[in-house]
């Protein structure tokens, strides 16, 4: 399956005289870390499988400007917003999927008032509108069957645009044993990464925020804790580490378990 | 007579010094800058009174909720007491609205229940606050004044309800010795039980019963006029506060227009460069908040559920978002009393940055907007945290140097990593 991956460009499919229906918005985490890597693909892998017409901007694809917002730099936000706007505009893109809900919120919210005007859905609402219409189906033996496991709500796809049920959903389709953290969905605790922190050290204190976050994860004895974020991604995985509990708990994202449930 | 005009005059003394005051609260909030919460009047009516009206965000808590409601429901009804009080005093009846019959007694014995439910309510808010210390209610920016405020708070309401059942009990009496003044009205499912610590002579239940009733309305008098200076000030602000609410999604943050005219030169050369005054950008100083953030800061009572949710402060970082609102609130009336002696703001050599908030607090924010979600009656710190970063940022470039080489990165190839745009579609080829 790996090798028959075919990830169009928008510059491609245009060559072809075609149209994306969809575009997936792949984000600087996705591209660059190679955690994140693997979930891109992923949802890559998922597009393939149920055949919808994608393609990814590829090396015109541009940071959309969150970290810098949250930071406080309206220039460089603005920037990077108009410039990628250009370029969607360009490709006469109508569809965005993104795999980050940062990507995700910027490009839905923060885009329109400075010209771009998208219908803009995060991936694990494309996965479940597939399981909805009958084009994804775990398979009966899928290995998360029983599995204890979690959800963690990324602040970004939570509470910034209220998108608690969906990957929640998807889960449910597991027939696996679902836990909820003692802290979720609206009362969700941050992994510690938004606002621009996942580029800077924290300030001091007397613990560090992802480290919080595991101790729930610990307490609801999962074996796993679904992510929707690369950030949270990495955030989580680090706590785990410092928790030294690799062997118990892995951290795996909601396309990631939708590709193994599906045996894609 | 002389009780009768000496009622008149505190009375009319009261509402004047209230308004004067509230009308300065109002001049305060003035000085922010506009911002459009005018728009979607159903929507906005809808949300306060989910909100304020139906305390819908208190219920996160379930308990400090239900104690809570008591006090709010008690004293919302029991202020309907207040009409009869007023009209009693000013023209020296007794009980005016005895006329009601049946439902005057149904309505006394409810403001007896509900003045029963909030002394309870009072009583344990402040163990809770004081003997079991709970950490939202101990923690360093409620250190002394705002510590102070809130135990008047509670201290007032405990003696006032406890004048209002003293009176009702000393009255119940009266109308059994002396029924040629005190005609048989009212219903007293609780202060029946009082009756038994009064004395037994009329004249010392005479003047018991005029005590407490004195006590009682000189005490809501001086409360209202108490409102301004204290945290208090919420139960009237909760409901312009929710109905200016922010109604976007949360994760929404406004562009700045200033921003969008000179980025739109920059991309494009022919268009010509934006003229006019250019504000500041991002916030120094309360006069760079919009009017809703100072709104805000005079709403919020402190209760620190914003503050209890945010994970920066959990894990023990400076940031607490209850600081920053009540930090705001500090300054503005700083700057309030600055503008009513000089008749226009003087620079004092303080701002709301640096001098109140720190560059540590604001630094340490993830933005994840639990405190937003958590307010009660919809604050917003984020927002004001928000501003402060701007105009670190974009005012005087400070920020922490790995902030600034993410800045960096971004515009120089994309991305917040040092990683080149040419590679951004490796992935694709593993």
């Amino acid at each position: 399956m790996e090798n028959n991956l075919y990830i169009p460009t928008a510059a491609e499919l245009v060559a072809k005289g075609e149209t994306p229906e969809i575009l997936f918005w792949v984000g600087c985490a996705g591209s660059f870390d190679e955690r994140a890597q693997r979930i891109t693909r992923d949802i890559c892998k998922i597009l393939q499988h149920v055949g919808i017409k994608y393609a990814i901007l590829g090396t015109e694809e541009s940071c959309t400007g969150d970290p810098a917002k949250r930071a406080g730099n309206e220039f460089v936000f603005q920037m990077q917003a108009m410039m990628n706007i250009q370029v969607l505009d360009g490709y006469e893109i109508k569809k965005i999927v993104t795999a980050c809900p940062h990507c995700f919120n910027t490009i839905k919210n923060e885009y329109p008032s400075l010209g771009g005007n998208y219908e803009v859905i995060h991936h694990t609402q494309l996965i479940q509108s597939l399981i909805d219409d009958g084009k994804l189906k775990p398979n009966d033996g899928n290995e998360f069957k029983g599995k204890k496991i979690t959800y963690h709500d990324p602040c970004y796809l939570g509470r910034a645009n209220e998108v608690y049920e969906a990957p929640r959903k998807v889960l449910e389709t597991l027939d696996a044993d679902l836990v909820e953290l003692k802290r979720c969905k609206s009362n969700g605790l941050c992994c510690g990464a938004g606002g621009a922190q996942m580029f800077k050290e924290p300030e001091s204190g007397n613990k560090d925020i992802n480290v919080e976050r595991i101790e729930d994860v610990i307490e609801s004895k999962a074996a796993i804790v679904a992510a929707a974020c690369p950030f949270c991604m990495t955030m989580l995985r680090d706590g785990i580490k410092v928790k030294d509990k690799e062997q118990d708990i892995q951290v795996l994202d909601i396309a990631e378990i939708t590709v193994r449930a599906n045996g894609l | 007579m002389i009780s009768q005009l000496l009622f008149a005059i505190v009375l009319i003394g009261a509402i004047l010094l209230f308004y004067k005051n509230a009308y300065k609260i109002y001049q305060n909030i003035r000085l922010g800058k506009s911002v459009n919460r005018f728009d979607n009047p159903s929507e906005r009516f809808k949300t306060m009174l989910l909100v304020a009206f139906g305390q819908q965000k208190m219920f996160k808590r379930p308990i400090p909720a239900l104690l809570h409601l008591f006090v709010y429901v008690g004293f919302c009804i029991i202020n309907i007491e207040m009409i009869e009080i007023i009209i009693d005093g000013l023209f020296d009846t007794h009980r005016v609205l005895s006329f009601l019959g049946d439902f005057y007694n149904f309505l006394i014995a409810s403001f007896e229940i509900l003045a029963f439910a909030v002394l309870l309510s009072c009583v344990i808010f402040f163990i809770r606050r004081n003997v079991l210390k709970l950490k939202r209610l101990n923690q360093p920016e409620l250190n002394n004044w705002p510590r102070s405020d809130a135990n008047y708070i509670l201290i007032t309401e405990i003696l006032l309800m406890t004048a209002f059942l003293i009176m009702n009990a000393a009255d119940q009496k009266l109308q059994v010795v002396l029924p040629e003044s005190y005609h048989i009205a009212g219903s007293f499912p609780i202060s029946q039980y009082l009756i038994g610590i009064l004395p037994e002579s009329i004249n010392s239940l005479i003047f018991i019963e005029r005590l407490a009733w004195w006590f009682h309305i000189l005490g809501v008098l001086a409360f209202l006029n108490y409102l301004p200076i204290s945290k208090h000030l919420h139960i009237i602000l909760a409901f312009p506060n929710t109905y200016f609410s922010n109604l976007n999604l949360k994760g929404k943050f406004e562009n700045m227009e200033s921003v969008t005219a000179e980025v739109k030169a920059m991309l494009d050369p022919s268009l010509p460069p934006p003229s006019g005054d250019v504000s500041r950008f991002g916030v120094k100083d309360v006069h760079d908040l919009t009017w809703k953030n100072l709104l805000d800061a005079y709403t919020c009572t402190e209760c620190g559920r914003c503050t209890s949710a945010c994970p920066a402060n959990i894990t023990g970082k400076l940031l607490s978002p209850r600081k920053i609102i009540m930090d705001t609130r500090d300054r503005v009336e700083e700057v309030g009393k600055n503008i009513n002696i000089n008749k226009t703001f003087v620079d004092d050599g303080k701002s709301l940055l640096d001098s109140y908030v720190t560059r540590e607090e604001i630094w340490a924010c993830t933005s994840c907007n639990a405190c937003v979600e958590q307010c009660p009656v919809n604050i917003n710190p984020l927002e004001i945290i928000m501003g402060l970063r701007q105009y670190a940022i974009m005012e005087e470039s400070q920020a922490p140097a790995s902030i600034n080489n993410m800045l960096g990165n971004l515009e120089n190839n994309g991305a917040p990593w040092k990683y080149s745009q040419a590679d951004r579609a490796n992935w694709t080829q593993m």
